[in-house]
């Protein structure tokens, strides 16, 4: 299996969007390195003959009437919104410079 | 009228009598645990919020409808703590995430509009591991709960600010989750019951999700009882949750009562031979095997099973859970609720401000999580890792069947180890998870558990874990009831009445 160092904690906090510092990402690179190693494990437990399971209890074709059900008050809801602005939130520019 | 200062020892069946004979008011009731909390928490810390005014004015309205000669549902009028990692209209909700901060949410989880459909006030709000992500409370953003048998050690995770709650007096009743043992370890640690459902059993609407395959809400009290009618009120259908089964549940509290007669004739309980022996902490392992012969007096037979593929559990959650996790907690991008941060230098793009935001709003176990679940899932390792980790839970499940084929219900020690000293494992990622390695496998197969207190090891509590097949969760109010009442009868009274005193505020 394959080991998880600083330049791949970097990747992967970019992949999912969380600034890290210098410090932080070379205590994860040893942490992760040490939990993957435990974790790889389970490739070696299951062989090809057994099926994937993704939920404990199968349901199927939930589906309800298509009416339209209860919604939020819209000022109650920016009211915890870092930024709104004509009943919208407001968020930075989507697009960087590069774009 | 009872003097205020013990109605907070009672047990919530016998508070809910009293209320109904009229022999004590909500009000008073209310006001005794919220004088408890004020007295006791800042020893504790169960709570990130109390709601002292709300709950007062659900407990006056109670009485007033109680007065009016208004039929009220069983639990009406007694007050009970929940978990932070559900929604409260009106209340904060942070998820023990400084992420959430402040953040008030707009509406009501089902499970929290069913409390209040009961009457039943709400003292505030519990704390937890951030994000529910931890076995000690040492991930909460705002400092740990204390167990209250010895405040220098971990009262459990993340639902350990409900456990000690409860423990504490400070409430009768809370709410847990249990996404990997977060309700029945607490319990386990702190002396207390904790009962987490079939999947499915309680709507997830409203619970900030952490693995949403996994995560299951459920009760914590002192008695097996109380659980099973807090179960009562919180279980059932609700079309808002696609994965919420869709039968009527039966009356657990009629099963626990029948329990507590202590008659477990022709009951097949098995006892899982992965789940116990090395590892094991002594103390911990003799209070089971006393259970068991418990049990066995109680007319049980006991045999033992094996579940192998429980041996890959813990390596398949801490896939499974991280790769939701990941996907899960990708909302708290900064743009809709929650903290939202600039970053120090450069454009002030949406992206930027997510990786800001994120950087600087969760705790250091988030983040382990969250880039562990976007390796699990990333292209090339998706397959050796995700993929394997579901295939893991097939033969989890295929495990259980076959025990079920056998056994009536199983049993093992619900944690390895009694409370553990603040500290200890904090630094130890692997050595942390390792406490939920007997919860987990329920989890993974979406069957109900329940811990209840089974004795002491070094002066500290022990837990002993009943599992049920999934859509039986009477079994274990049957069956838990029944090994409460000898061991209480054994014991001469409640494990938790030999707890210390909490030294109270004056």
């Amino acid at each position: 299996m394959s080991t998880i160092n600083s330049d791949e904690v970097a990747r992967l906090a970019g992949l999912a969007r969380i600034d890290l510092g210098p410090e932080e990402i070379e205590k994860l690179a040893g942490e992760l390195d040490v939990i993957v190693q435990a974790v790889a494990t389970v490739s070696e437990v299951a062989g090809d003959d057994v099926p994937a399971t993704s939920h404990p209890i199968p349901l199927t074709n939930v589906l309800r009437e298509d009416v339209v059900g209860q919604t939020l008050p819209v000022d109650e809801v920016l009211a915890q919104a870092p930024a709104a602005e004509d009943g919208q939130f407001a968020v930075p520019q989507i697009l960087g410079e590069d774009a | 009228m009872a003097d205020s200062t013990d109605l907070p020892r009672l047990t919530a069946a016998d508070l809910a009598a009293k209320l109904t004979a009229g022999e004590v008011s909500s009000v008073e009731a209310t006001q005794a645990h919220l004088d408890r909390i004020a007295a006791v928490d800042s020893r504790i810390h169960s709570f990130l919020h109390v709601n002292t005014e709300e709950a007062l004015a659900a407990a006056a309205d109670v009485d007033t409808r109680r007065a009016a000669g208004e039929e009220l549902a069983p639990l009406a009028g007694v007050p009970i703590a929940v978990k932070d990692v559900v929604v409260t209209k009106g209340q904060p909700t942070t998820a023990g995430s400084k992420i959430l901060q402040g953040w008030i949410p707009p509406y009501d989880a089902t499970l929290v509009e069913r409390l209040r459909a009961a009457g039943m006030p709400i003292l505030g709000k519990t704390n937890m591991d951030e994000f529910a992500m931890g076995s000690s409370t040492e991930h909460s953003a705002y400092g740990p709960t204390r167990n209250p048998w010895d405040t220098d050690r971990i009262p459990g995770g993340s639902g350990g600010g409900s456990a000690a709650a409860v423990a504490a007096y400070e409430a009768p009743l809370a709410i847990g989750t249990d996404t990997g043992g977060s309700i029945r370890q607490p319990a386990a640690v702190t002396g207390t019951v904790g009962v987490k459902p079939t999947y499915g059993g309680v709507s997830r609407y409203g619970l900030i999700a952490l693995a949403s395959s996994l995560d299951q809400a459920g009760p914590c009290s002192r008695t097996v009882l109380d659980s099973a009618l807090l179960h009562d009120v919180i279980g059932g259908h609700d079309p808002r949750d696609s994965t919420s089964l869709p039968e009527v549940p039966p009356s657990y509290t009629e099963a626990a009562r029948k329990g507590a007669d202590g008659d477990l004739a022709g009951v097949r309980v098995g006892v899982v031979t992965q789940l116990g022996g090395q590892g094991y902490q002594a103390g911990v392992s003799a209070a089971f095997a006393a259970s068991l012969e418990e049990l066995r007096a109680a007319g049980a037979e006991i045999v033992e099973v094996s579940c192998p593929s429980f041996d890959a559990a813990l390596a398949a959650y801490y896939l499974i859970l991280p790769s939701e996790a990941s996907s899960n907690l990708a909302k708290f991008d900064g743009m809709r609720f929650g903290l939202r941060v600039e970053p120090a230098d450069g454009p002030v793009t949406a992206e930027r401000v997510m990786a800001a935001t994120r950087g600087a709003g969760f705790g250091p176990e988030v983040k382990r999580r969250i880039i562990l679940g976007t390796y699990a899932l990333s292209a090339g390792y998706y397959d050796a890792y995700y993929g394997s980790a579901q295939k893991v839970r097939t033969l989890i499940q295929r495990d259980f069947a076959a025990a079920f084929e056998q056994a009536d219900v199983l049993v093992s020690p619900t944690a390895p180890s009694t409370a553990f000293p603040f500290g200890e494992k904090v630094d130890d990622p692997l050595a942390m998870y390792l406490n939920d390695v007997a919860t987990i496998p329920a989890n993974l197969a979406g069957v109900p558990g329940l811990s209840l207190p089974n004795g002491l090891s070094d002066g500290l509590p022990a837990g002993f874990q009943i599992l049920a097949p999934a859509r039986a969760d009477e079994r274990l109010y049957r069956v838990g009831a029944a090994l409460e009442a000898r061991l209480d009868q054994a014991n001469g009274g409640p494990l938790l009445a030999r707890a210390p005193e909490i030294e109270v505020k004056a």
